[in-house]
């Protein structure tokens, strides 16, 4: 019977096991022996046995040669649970005459569960290693990209309807830092999409109710409030230590002000609106893409920025749109994938159609083109009155 | 004929139609022709003086018609020209 088709009951029987104790006793004894992890490089990085030399099941076949040239060679085989470990000793065993090979029944996860050491990444405790397994197994993110996300700091402005579902994932991603700028309270209306708050917290302040629902969720997250409008007089202190800021601003005042702090404190800042069935999201990078006056020099006069308020907004719109800021910070912070720079996403929701539009430097941006003026110490922080010429 | 795309904050001015086919061999053609088939659309695309409203952008299909020739770019029967304003809801 060929060992592939064979039941793991069977291929027990047929095999040495050990309990995690036996083999952390041979191992501790010294003695000559071999200790081989066969899992995924991924699997390995986030924690294995001290000593274990990385082999994946496809290249057991391959590389025993190699790693142990005399088939009476003592070797002790373990894995995630001890499943693949077991159809490994006995192929060895079976096809390539190996006959002092044990397994560790359980693998490494029995392995931890009684307590026992292994050499684990650093900078994640094992409850991290735990709730973010789904993230370090993607080995475009692995552990690396992990502790970048738990290192992050990302400034979320409101958390209304695209604040909600973008501070409830990144929250649940661990990104470790969120603060929150909202200086309003729970309304009842805003329940229809504001996902993050509750309705027995009507009347509280968002940014409190935030809190709340992000520290149930995941305690790893330090969450700072700032009950407050953004304004030219504490923009540059409230944004210069994050490293990512998150603009669902509800006006345009706030979002040019925005524009021009993170411009001028080179912050990048990923950006989304949404109106009815309709939204729209770019990610700006000061310097390496244009920045959200190159894309709108001008705020539009008011009839044509009516607010969700005055127009109604449907509720998924602020779900599909913030996620897509979540993935967007997401990307920036573990270093990963391709952001929207120089790119506007829009979507359309009743048709379910997604529109991308080339975005450019505007050589003639007043902010971050060439000839924008360079801004003096005393200058910092001092912005237009924006309330004056926006709608 | 290209096609053009009405954001949510033009289509009052369009009997709520969210695409419109045109006339036009240019891009400022096509807007003219919009605006003579929907003109309350008028004030809010062009100035007094005609020129295209600076808040307003337009695209011929993804690129900025600002990088092209502007309203003189050329627009065929399988293009789209889209109209996009800044919108700035999310937080309330």
């Amino acid at each position: 019977m060929e060992a592939g088709t064979l039941k793991l009951e069977e291929i027990q029987k047929r095999i040495t096991e050990l309990t995690p104790e036996q083999a952390y006793e041979e191992i501790e004894a010294g003695g000559d022996h071999v200790l081989l992890d066969t899992r995924e490089p991924h699997e390995y990085a986030e924690a294995h046995l001290e000593g274990a030399t990385l082999v994946p099941p496809a290249e057991v076949a391959e590389r025993i040669d190699e790693i142990a040239p005399d088939p009476s060679q003592r070797i002790i085989v373990y894995c995630r649970t001890g499943s693949r470990s077991a159809r490994a000793v006995h192929q060895l065993q079976e096809q390539f005459g190996y006959d002092n090979i044990a397994n560790v029944s359980g693998g490494i996860v029995e392995w931890q569960q009684k307590g026992l050491p292994v050499a684990e990444a650093e900078g994640m405790t094992s409850g991290q290693r735990e709730r973010y397994s789904r993230h370090t197994l993607l080995p475009e993110v692995g552990v690396e990209g992990q502790i970048k996300l738990l290192s992050s700091k990302v400034l979320l402005l409101g958390a209304g309807g695209l604040g909600s579902p973008t501070a409830l994932y990144l929250a649940a991603a661990g990104i470790g830092t969120l603060g929150i700028v909202d200086d309003d309270v729970v309304d009842e209306s805003n329940l229809q999409r504001q996902v993050i708050h509750t309705t027995d917290r009507v009347g509280e302040p968002k940014t409190s109710s935030a809190k709340q629902t992000i520290a149930n969720l995941n305690p790893d997250v330090e969450v700072i409030e700032y009950r407050t409008r953004l304004d030219a007089g504490n923009i540059l202190e409230i944004i210069k230590d994050y490293d990512i800021i998150v603009d669902g601003a509800d006006n345009f005042p706030t979002r040019y002000l925005l524009n021009d702090a993170s411009v001028r404190l080179r912050k990048p800042v990923v950006s989304a609106s949404i109106l009815a069935f309709e939204g729209q999201i770019s990610t700006f990078v000061p310097f390496e893409g244009p920045c959200y006056r190159c894309l709108y020099p001008t705020p539009p006069p008011a009839e044509l920025a009516p607010s969700c308020g005055a127009a109604g907004v449907l509720g998924v719109m602020a779900g599909v749109m913030g996620l897509l800021q979540a993935n967007e910070v997401i990307k920036l912070a573990a270093g990963i994938g391709e952001p929207l720079i120089g790119r506007l996403l829009l979507y359309d929701s009743l048709g379910t159609r997604f529109t991308e539009l080339k975005v450019r430097r505007d050589p003639e941006c007043p902010i971050c083109g060439p000839d924008a003026p360079e801004i003096t110490e005393s200058e910092m922080g001092k912005f237009p009155d924006y309330e004056l010429f926006c709608a | 004929m290209p096609t053009i795309k009405v954001p949510p904050v033009l289509r009052p001015q369009t009997g709520g139609e969210a695409e419109v086919a045109v006339a036009g061999a240019t891009v400022g053609e096509a807007l003219r022709a919009l605006v003579a088939a929907h003109p309350g659309t008028s004030e809010q695309l062009f100035s007094p003086e005609g020129e295209l409203n600076r808040y307003v952008n337009v695209y011929l299909n993804d690129e900025d018609v600002r990088v092209l020739d502007g309203l003189d770019t050329a627009a065929g029967e399988s293009d789209t020209v889209v109209i996009l304003p800044a919108m700035a809801g999310g937080r309330r």
